[in-house]
């Protein structure tokens, strides 16, 4: 970053921004959301690797607790004179507009980077549009917008560059993920070029406006009716200069690098009679659709927009070609109820101001919401929409929408999808891969070749499916000789990877392949046997399309190199070899030198076994000679069974099969109400091993149930007569149950449904004696398995539940008998959070209420296409729905209020209605207590009692009757759970937890402690512990871990319990019923491992064990009710430390990488760590003994 | 005040006293101590490649598990700039302690590769080691592999080593040789200056309620003296090299008595740990005292003085001792 000579390098929208806004600040205040969290990221470890800054000092970077604490410290650090930056998105944004308002109010010089994100509405989304930015366009802030990865950095250094000059507030955005996470080959700036671009007077100038008590000052009055609106207007100057600035700083800035931009930007033909108005990346594809029409003779032209705040009329209409008679005005956002969205309503008022002569005909139209696909052929339609206009120009629709089709509004354009603009001599390629495999990686590091080692120009962009195992990754490549403009998915491929052979029963992964491409395959079988072992589309579709077809098997290459399950050196070796971008060896030396690049400081065997994979590919790659004739038998399987409900069908099965884009806008619910328990449909079959039972040695303790993170693992008692039609090899044994003596009982595992994380098998504690490495459990390969477990499955589903009012529920081995209604989610393989909600779900899940904070838990909870919270077979379960990050305890304590208001409701009307209804079933029903399953199963009788005798009523009951009808349900105890992880209950939403915990409603609360930001990608929490590593902790975190619990504890009415399930299985479900059961408010802080921790999930259990051990997570339950029976209301429940805390941490690579990064601080925070636990078991010992 | 210095592995030593690998020596502000307790050199803890191994992969798989996967969180650790994998902290921790130290530095090295062997023994040399212990051992499991195959492979070893580097070398071995002399012989004309007798390895032990194995060690007591005592006695003079005794060494008087086998130094880790650093000058102050009391002027003079071609019945340390043992428990006759 300080080379004197411009370097090309190949990077992402992200890189090429924070690069800039690291270099011209020096407060950074950052808090995760994504798709903006990578530029936090990249200046927490550029501060960690002490770079400094332009003027050679290293900034302060430091992570908020929101993004509002983010703004409000950057709004203090520039009243106090420094240069300061941030970078957010979406929700993030919304909670930073209060300070922006001030910000802009006192035109102070700074710039916020957006990876401009969509808002949750219906959903959430996390991809891009302009919602967000949208958002803020009356903050009084300048919105720049850049188009590409080039732009992002360029417009990164204008905005710093101007802001200064201008004194007014710069928004900087770029789509999210088309440009944030895009690859693409850019010029990038020098030191040099920022210290030429920078003027240093202005910096002196703003932080002479800074608070300085040598020459004191006073801000942030509150003024009065008499001076406010005058004061208001006195900003109207430095709006009206920014326009002049800017393209001042544009003309700086091309003298300096050639690169040339207007605020308001013309493309295309002069005399052009059709133009489109548009900003973000998707000027990029009208600009290119643009350049390819005229060559063919059209007339049609772009205006790109950069310059959205201030709006100058005046330049906007100078910028368009004078013969312009119709305007598309493209806008990526939605602004229901509004006369059009936003740049169309700007485009309308500037036009009527400042243009002259007859008016041009404008269409708003919308395109691209949350990433939807922007391509050539909608930028046709778009025009075509225009030139239909014809000479009147009185449009039949003044708004539509263009991408989608919309068959309730009839707004879409139609367009045609085989209109193709691709330079003939780039190169597309297409690789469909798994998470696990490497394949992403492997992509990136090859753009990175292309771009760097030739002379290509090269582009990535990479999606990924919404699972967190086993989750399907598919990479866009585009490389040739000319820069690439092309802000969209590669649809006519030349050349297709399919990484994984269970691929092909499930994707069409040749759709998109072009005639002569390549076809590779990652293969089991060689080139004599695979052809009999595809689908016959598939082979249809090489046949007619006359594919190059190339197998290789790089599962083993991979594992034989060292590399387990990670094909993606193989495969590279592969796509450079046959694609000829680089001569042979040339490639491999390329690839060689990536590895060590890319692996060197793990260590030489790293490198060592990449190497041995590179080595042996080429004589691995075989050429497929493809037979005249499809001869398979078989083809790709169906999405669902036959037998999925209709909305399944139509709805939610094209969304698994990747087709979701084709859905037409009636498909889809209006208000984003979804059916629960879809998960058990979408059979993802990832599970390259799975349990299996061994009757024989099985104490039937339920552990292995109890422990299963997705639900896979089943256990019932039934009637042996209920034996009768199972499938031959169906396992059985006598249940081991005082209750059940006569029972049989089995022991189920949905092959298709688990992730062979092995979290069972490692809890398990029933050894065969004969062979002690061999458990009741024990892990075998699945393929053979598949078949005949998956008919088990299905007739296990069929067994009768158990009945929940005979059994005692508050005991592993008991509650394990309960059916979970949290099954089959996509979290992590092993994932330490989800067997806390899949017990909550048995014990209370037919009656609950779960407001989710967003987080890992509302992504596997509740992203589509399915969902795992699920239903019993009376259709009861868990009610559930997400709000947003910060305010989830209050969004769950709203819910709380409307229960215990519906019940209060319907008890003053039944207590009107005694008579009418029966005395007896009134004062039953209104005395009920429901303490224990029986007393709720008995109230859901007397409801359904009620019921029938108001529906008897039968017209002739009074207002009253019907509305105690609407409102019987509400006689059922409710529970309501609020949950979600550290990030929110210990950071962004620790004041509404607080306040809603202090309010003393019977509200359930479960923190799932993972100890940092995990759905982001593992950012310090104020739940990480001193000496871990984290994202913005990366030379380890120096301060303690809050203590949630003490906190709560500490207010002496809420029931608090600190839990770790895999330590203390027994004590975990005590305290949820215990929980559940207190009259009052309950606080659960739950134990749980996580990816992030860096180490095989497998082994959490024995790292919750040691974390107990060591006294790291001591386990207590602090119950207000024994305060009543004269008890000590503080319990606690594990034995003193009994192994020091380094044989806990240094099990766990977050803790186990600062020794090896940072040996000296690693050290000295262990001692502090140490003396953190020593301190707190004292604290806690004093507490128990009631001292 | 009796002359205690003495020459191992042609090293020029102020007494006979060396702490061996241990934690002590894992730590600079632990070795200083045992320098100033008088320790005459210190043998660096043993840098194991398969260790070194194991955890660059588990690095790389903690860094790359998850990665790559899902749109939100491309990765879950951030990575540093750089890491000290096992090697380079050791080498590290060498040259620092060879800054630190006026005494020799001796660096241990149990490789896994036979490249792994040479390479780390060429950069042990290269961060300032004086000598280098090779601490070899190589657990037979195979029914298939002859033991003269083994004992092949130790040899091999050595001589690449030795042709790698110009330090000098010492072996260190286990007791479990049919032939232990043979294999010294071997190991001294493979180019070994020393050999250190003997290794001691963690045994596995049996946790009966929870049906594991589990790595067990215990420290050792002076009772453990009598194996290697035995062995270097046997082999004094009979090899042309230096033999450091390190198993059971806990006073002066085990000092003495490995002296008298025909020890060049003696080991010492389990007493230090026990009862600290300070027990190393405590040690040699009653070596000295005991060397005094008994009129030698220099240690040089204990040295094989009761190896088992110097004392007047080689047998004690043949088959005869066995015999002798076993007749002293013969019950007495009615």
């Amino acid at each position: 970053m300080s080379e004197s000579t411009r370097e090309t390098l190949t990077l992402d929208g992200n890189e090429a921004v924070a690069r800039v806004a690291y270099k011209l600040s020096e407060v950074i205040a950052i808090y995760p959301i994504t798709p903006s969290t990578p530029m936090g990221e990249w200046a927490d470890q550029w501060m960690a690797e002490a770079k400094p800054n332009l003027w050679g000092v290293v900034p302060s970077v430091a992570e908020m607790q929101s993004e509002g604490g983010a703004a409000g410290a950057l709004h203090g650090a520039l009243q106090a004179g420094s240069l300061c930056t941030t970078f957010t998105a979406s929700q993030g944004l919304m909670l930073m507009l209060p300070n922006m308002h001030k910000i802009a109010g006192e035109l102070t010089a700074t710039v916020f980077h957006i990876a401009a994100r969509s808002l949750a509405a219906q959903g959430l989304s996390i991809f891009g549009d302009h919602s967000d930015v949208m958002a803020a366009r009356n903050t009084g802030w300048v919105m720049l917008a850049s188009n590409s990865v080039q732009e992002a950095q360029d417009f990164a250094a204008l905005a710093h560059m101007t802001t200064l000059a201008a004194r007014v507030p710069f928004l900087h955005f770029f789509d999210g993920y088309r440009v944030s996470h895009e690859v693409n080959k850019i010029e990038t700036l020098t030191d040099e070029d920022l210290s030429a671009l920078i003027d240093e007077t202005l910096i002196q100038a703003h932080r002479g406006r800074g608070l300085n008590p040598e020459h004191p000052v006073l801000r942030g009055t509150a003024q009065n009716p008499d001076v406010y609106f005058q004061a208001r207007e006195t900003v109207n100057p430095y709006y009206a200069a920014v326009p002049g600035q800017l393209q001042a700083a544009m003309d700086k800035f091309a003298a300096l690098t050639g690169r040339r931009y207007r605020p308001y930007e013309y493309v295309g033909a002069p005399d052009a009679e059709r133009v489109i108005v548009i900003m973000g990346s998707g000027a990029e594809a009208v600009e290119e659709t643009v350049n390819y029409l005229n060559a063919k003779g059209e007339k049609v032209g772009v205006l790109k927009v950069r310059l959205y705040r201030p709006f100058v009329a005046e330049l906007f209409a100078q910028a368009l070609p004078p013969s312009v008679r119709a305007l598309a005005v493209l806008d990526r956002c939605k602004e229901p109820g509004s006369g059009g969205e936003p740049l169309y309503l700007d485009t309308v008022a500037a036009l009527h101001e400042a243009w002259t002569g007859a008016l041009p005909t404008v269409l708003g139209g919308r395109y691209g919401l949350s990433s939807k696909e922007f391509t050539p052929a909608m930028v046709k339609a778009v025009y075509d929409e225009l030139a239909a206009l014809g000479a009147t120009g009185r449009p039949a629709r003044r708004h539509f929408t263009v991408g989608i089709k919309d068959d309730v509004s009839k707004l879409s354009l139609d367009y045609d999808p085989a209109f193709n603009i691709e330079s003939p001599d780039t190169v597309r390629a297409m690789f469909f891969g798994l998470g696990s495999d490497g394949t992403v990686g492997a992509n990136k590091n090859s753009i990175k070749i292309i771009g760097e080692d030739t002379p290509n120009f090269a582009q990535g962009y990479f999606v990924y499916d919404s699972k967190k195992s086993g989750s399907v990754t598919v990479s866009h490549l585009r490389f040739g000789p000319r820069p690439i403009h092309a802000p969209y998915l590669v649809e006519a491929a030349n050349f297709v990877a399919c990484h994984q052979f269970s691929f092909l029963e499930r994707y069409d992964v040749l759709k998109s392949a072009i005639p002569g491409a390549v076809f590779l395959l990652n293969s089991p079988y060689g080139p004599d046997e695979v052809w009999n072992n595809l689908p016959r589309s598939t082979q249809q579709q090489i046949i007619d399309k006359q594919l190059h077809f190339f197998v290789v098997d790089a599962l083993k290459i991979a594992r034989e190199a060292g590399m387990g399950g990670r094909i993606n050196t193989v495969m590279q070796v592969c796509f450079f070899a046959i694609s000829g971008v680089l001569p042979r060896n040339e490639a491999i030396e390329a690839i060689k030198n990536s590895i060590r690049k890319t692996y060197g400081k793990r260590g030489e065997a790293v490198v060592q076994k990449n190497f041995a994979a590179v080595d042996a590919t080429l004589e691995h790659l075989y050429e497929v000679k493809v037979p005249a004739a499809a001869t398979s038998l078989f083809d790709r399987r169906a999405v669902v069974p036959a037998a999925a409900p209709a909305f399944i069908q139509t709805v939610t099965a094209p969304m698994m099969a990747g087709l979701g884009d084709d859905l037409p806008v009636s498909a889809l619910p209006a208000d984003g109400t979804y059916p629960t328990g879809t998960t058990k449909w979408e059979k993802r079959n990832i599970g390259t091993e799975i349990p299996v039972w061994d009757p024989s040695v099985c104490i039937q303790c339920g552990k292995c149930v109890y422990i299963c993170p997705h639900a896979v693992i089943r256990e019932k008692v039934y009637q042996p007569v209920l034996l009768e039609g199972a499938p031959i090899g169906f396992k059985h044994t006598p249940a081991r149950f005082k209750e059940f003596k006569d029972l049989a009982y089995s022991l189920q595992v949905s092959p298709e449904d688990c992730t062979s994380c092995g979290l069972c098998v490692e809890i398990c504690p029933a050894k065969n004696k004969a062979e002690i490495k061999r458990k009741a459990i024990n892990m075998e390969t699945q393929a053979p398995l598949r078949e005949q477990e998956r008919a088990n499955w299905d007739f296990f589903l069929s067994l009768p539940e158990v009945d929940r009012t005979a059994i005692p529920v508050n005991s592993v081995k008991y509650s394990q008998l309960l059916q979970p209604l949290f099954e089959f989610s996509g979290a992590c393989a092993g994932c330490g959070e989800t067997p806390y909600l899949k017990l909550i779900s048995q014990l209370f899940g037919d009656r609950a209420l779960v407001a989710n904070a967003t987080g890992c838990s509302s992504i596997y909870g509740g992203n589509l296409p399915t969902t795992p919270w699920a239903q019993n077979r009376d259709g009861r379960g868990p009610a559930w729905a997400n709000s947003l990050f910060e305010d989830n305890a209050e969004f769950g304590y709203g819910m709380r209020l409307a229960v215990d208001h519906q019940h209060a409701t319907a008890a003053q009307l039944l207590a009107g209605l005694r008579e009418t209804v029966g005395a007896d079933l009134a004062d039953a029903l209104l005395k009920a207590e429901q303490k224990d399953e029986a007393g709720i199963q008995a109230q859901r009788g007397r409801v359904a009692e009620l019921k029938r005798r108001l529906t008897a009523l039968n017209g002739h009951g009074s207002a009253a009757t019907a509305r105690l009808l609407d409102l019987a349900d509400a006689f059922v105890r409710r529970s309501v759970w609020i949950v979600g992880g550290d990030g929110w209950a210990y950071d962004i939403g620790y004041g509404g937890l607080d306040h809603v915990l202090a309010a003393g409603r019977k509200v359930n609360v479960l923190v799932m402690d993972t100890e940092v930001y995990s759905n982001t990608g593992g950012q310090m929490s104020k739940a990480t512990p001193r000496a871990a590593v984290a994202k913005f902790a990366a030379a380890g975190k120096p301060m303690p871990k809050k203590d949630l619990a003490l906190l709560a504890v500490s207010y002496g009415h809420i029931y608090v319990a600190r839990v770790a399930m895999g330590a203390d299985d027994e004590h975990a479900v005590k305290a949820m019923a215990e929980a559940e059961a207190f009259d009052g408010p309950a606080l659960i802080v739950a134990y749980a491992h996580c990816i992030a921790h860096g180490y095989d999930l497998r082994y959490g259990i024995n790292q919750q064990k040691l974390a107990v051990q060591s006294g790291y997570w001591p386990l207590f339950r602090y119950n207000p009710a024994l305060r009543a029976e004269g008890k000590n209301p503080f319990q606690l429940d594990s034995k003193p430390p009994s192994v020091t805390v380094d044989k806990y941490m240094y099990n766990e690579g977050r803790f186990s990488m600062l020794a090896q990064s940072h040996p000296d601080e690693a050290h000295q925070l262990l001692d502090l760590a140490q003396a953190d636990v020593t301190a707190r078991w004292a604290t806690y010992e004093r507490m128990a003994k009631g001292a | 005040m009796s002359d205690l210095s003495t020459t191992y592995l042609g090293l020029q030593l102020q007494n006979p006293l060396i702490p061996s690998a241990s934690p002590l020596t894992r730590r600079l502000d632990t070795l200083k101590k045992l320098e100033e307790a008088g320790a005459a050199a210190v043998v660096l803890y043993s840098l194991f490649e398969e260790q070194a191994i194991l955890e660059s992969h588990l690095m790389d798989l903690y860094l790359s598990q998850g990665t790559e996967s899902f749109a939100e969180a491309l990765t879950y650790l951030p990575e540093a700039q750089d890491y000290r994998t096992g090697p380079e902290e050791y080498l590290e921790h060498l040259f620092k302690a060879k800054q630190a130290l006026g005494i020799p530095v001796i660096a241990s090295l149990n490789g896994y590769s036979p490249g792994g062997w040479v390479r780390y023994a060429r950069e042990m040399e290269q961060a300032g080691a004086d000598a280098l212990e090779l601490n070899m051992y190589f657990v037979a499991t195979d029914p298939n592999m002859s033991g003269r195959a083994m004992e092949d492979m130790y040899v091999q070893l050595l001589s690449d080593i030795k042709a790698t580097v110009k330090i000098p070398i010492a072996v260190k071995l286990s007791p479990f040789f049919s032939s232990l002399p043979n294999m010294a012989l071997r190991l001294q004309k493979a180019g070994a200056r020393g050999l250190t007798l003997f290794n001691r390895f963690y045994q596995p032990d049996i946790d009966i309620e929870m049906l594991d194995v589990v790595p067990h060690l215990i420290l050792s007591d002076s009772n453990e003296l009598r194996l290697p005592l035995r062995w270097i006695a046997v082999l004094y003079g009979k090899v042309d090299v230096d033999l450091a005794l390190t198993t059971g060494v806990h006073t002066s008087e085990d000092v003495v008595k490995g002296l008298l086998a025909g020890a060049t130094v003696t080991m010492l880790a389990s007493e230090l740990l026990q009862n600290g650093i300070g027990r190393l000058s405590v040690i040699l102050r009653d070596l000295d005292r005991w060397l005094s009391e008994h009129e030698y002027e220099a240690v040089g003079q204990l040295e094989g003085s009761m190896s088992l071609q110097s004392v007047p019945n080689p047998a004690a340390y043949e088959r005869a001792n066995y015999m002798r043992v076993l007749s002293s428990y013969t019950p007495a006759r009615p």
